[in-house]
């Protein structure tokens, strides 16, 4: 009796595990076979080869991961400072402000990223003419909430009591934000930056609208090879993405519960 | 002191809500002047709810709404089924299992959106699968449903595994014993699971662009595909950002009502 009623609820797994497989893993591996086959089906290394000695695909490599880095540290410096405040009783900002800086994601990705660039033509700031600065104005104000929500979580949940216990040791402000706050806030600051570096080098739509197309980042020439059908190129780019995410992943390993799912 | 105390008390504040309003802005002044009539954001000629008549006679419009929220409900709701059975399912498994399914599981989580995109692209090809429907609903489930295990699984935890076994004993069926018990105590996190569902669906384009039927628009392919064309945003999408935004609103009401209660009754 038992031991049906157990094998009975493992059971109920199945259709997860089966779709699992079917659309997470074989997928995957198609990437990798693709990434070295030719339209064949022939095993090769010219998709690999082909992709880097192109200086511009190196190129576009290059600026992918300066922007990811740069916008992940832009993120965090604006970012850190608000979740701080948000989570200091004494200010008194309550779940409600935490919440108008989540809402938002709550707004149709393309249509806030259009507006964005709309509001900054309006100003004088012509996305055509200044590319790098747009998109990275549209990249700050798609991921600041993703940065602020892990950090907010980690800070509401730290031991005040340490702050307080450097204080009375006669630390002053500076060292104890860089010894006590800093490292007990490193897990909130590793996984905002896992959710910010990785969509920042992989968003094509945010590069197209602020940058009116004139940046081209790993996300773009996934999009432009899936345009063209080219599917064993795009395989090997997502490919070289795969590689980058298994090594953020390896460095995020509280990263699940810090996620999106923490608002509530 | 005091007077030191209180002037960094104005700056945080001061910090917090420059910042909110600078977030807003883009999205403010679409509203403000969606009841202008006025062909660009910045000329005010008089206020009139024009925009809104113009957007709510707009097929295509009406019918990427429309789109939207079809593939966010039944992605919500496939999502929703069998993420919790599977939240279920693996819980009750042993430890190996339960570490490759939670690994497998993570992988659309940590995945950049465009290899996931891509890959099932890749596999719809590979097969000879023509993108309908279906490649799209599959497309949006794969990005959702490991944020419905995610948000079941702290529930299962928390749940007292003893008034399972005390249902069976008293001579209920496992079935009945799921339905009965393990349901209603793991029902929060089922709810928050697919309230993130929908919004994650709602603001997909990534996916969608890559696994649909290229006739089938959601307002995010929708709104893309004018903004390319056109340069600055069409009038009647100024009036769409403001639907959005109060749909979103309620929303996050809703759900902030409903963690509130959460709390509540985890105090008695």
């Amino acid at each position: 009796m038992r031991k049906s009623s157990i094998f009975s609820r493992k059971v109920l797994a199945v259709p997860y595990a089966v779709f699992l497989l079917l659309f997470v893993v074989v997928p995957l591996v198609l990437i990798i076979v693709y990434a070295f086959t030719d339209s064949d089906g022939g095993f090769t290394i010219n998709n690999f080869t082909s992709f880097f000695s192109e200086a511009h695909n190196i190129n576009t490599l290059l600026i992918s991961v300066l922007i990811g880095f740069l916008n992940t540290f832009i993120c965090l410096l604006i970012g850190y400072p608000v979740a701080m405040l948000l989570a200091k009783k004494e200010l008194g900002f309550g779940k409600a402000t935490v919440l108008l800086f989540v809402m938002p994601m709550w707004i149709n990705f393309v249509l806030r990223t259009a507006a964005t660039r709309d509001l900054l033509f309006n100003i004088g700031l012509n996305g055509g003419e200044h590319p790098y600065i747009a998109t990275m104005i549209g990249m700050v104000y798609n991921y600041l909430p993703f940065v602020i929500l892990p950090l907010y979580t980690t800070m509401t949940k730290l031991d005040k009591s340490l702050l307080e216990a450097s204080y009375d040791l006669g630390a002053n402000k500076v060292q104890t934000f860089v010894r006590t706050l800093l490292p007990m806030t490193m897990p909130g600051i590793i996984s905002a930056s896992t959710m910010v570096f990785m969509p920042t080098m992989s968003s094509f739509v945010i590069s197209d609208v602020m940058g009116e197309r004139k940046i081209s980042l790993i996300g773009n020439s996934i999009q432009l090879y899936f345009d063209q059908g080219l599917w064993h190129m795009g395989s090997l780019v997502a490919l070289i993405m795969l590689v980058l995410m298994s090594v953020t992943a390896f460095f995020d390993d509280s990263g699940e519960e810090n996620a999106r799912g923490g608002l509530w | 002191m005091n007077t030191k105390n209180s002037f960094s008390r104005f700056l945080s504040k001061f910090y917090v809500y420059i910042l909110l309003l600078l977030l807003y802005a883009p999205i403010l002044v679409l509203i403000i002047f969606s009841f202008t009539p006025s062909r660009l954001i910045g000329n005010w000629s008089g206020f009139s709810l024009s925009l809104y008549g113009a957007l709510f006679k707009d097929k295509e419009i009406m019918q990427a709404f429309a789109n939207t929220f079809l593939v966010a409900v039944s992605s919500a709701v496939v999502s929703t089924v069998i993420g919790t059975f599977g939240a279920i399912g693996i819980f009750y498994s042993k430890k190996r299992t339960k570490a490759i399914m939670d690994a497998v599981g993570n992988i659309p989580v940590m995945n950049a959106e465009i290899v996931t995109a891509l890959s099932l692209t890749i596999l719809f090809v590979f097969a000879g699968i023509k993108f309908n429907f279906l490649t799209l609903l599959i497309g949006h489930v794969v990005l959702t449903i490991p944020f419905v295990v995610l948000s079941v699984r702290p529930k299962l935890m928390q749940m007292d595994p003893n008034i399972y076994e005390a249902a069976l004993d008293l001579g209920a069926t496992p079935s009945k014993a799921l339905r009965k018990i393990v349901i209603p105590e793991i029902m929060p996190g089922v709810f928050s699971g697919f309230i993130l569902s929908i919004t994650l669906s709602l603001d997909d384009y990534i996916i969608t662009a890559f696994t649909r039927n290229t006739a089938f628009q959601t307002l995010s392919t929708y709104v893309y595909g004018v903004t390319s064309k056109k340069g600055s945003l069409p009038p009647s999408l100024r009036a769409l950002t403001t639907v959005i935004t109060l749909i979103a609103l309620i929303i996050l009401i809703i759900v902030n009502i409903n963690s509130s209660d959460k709390k509540e009754e985890n105090k008695r």
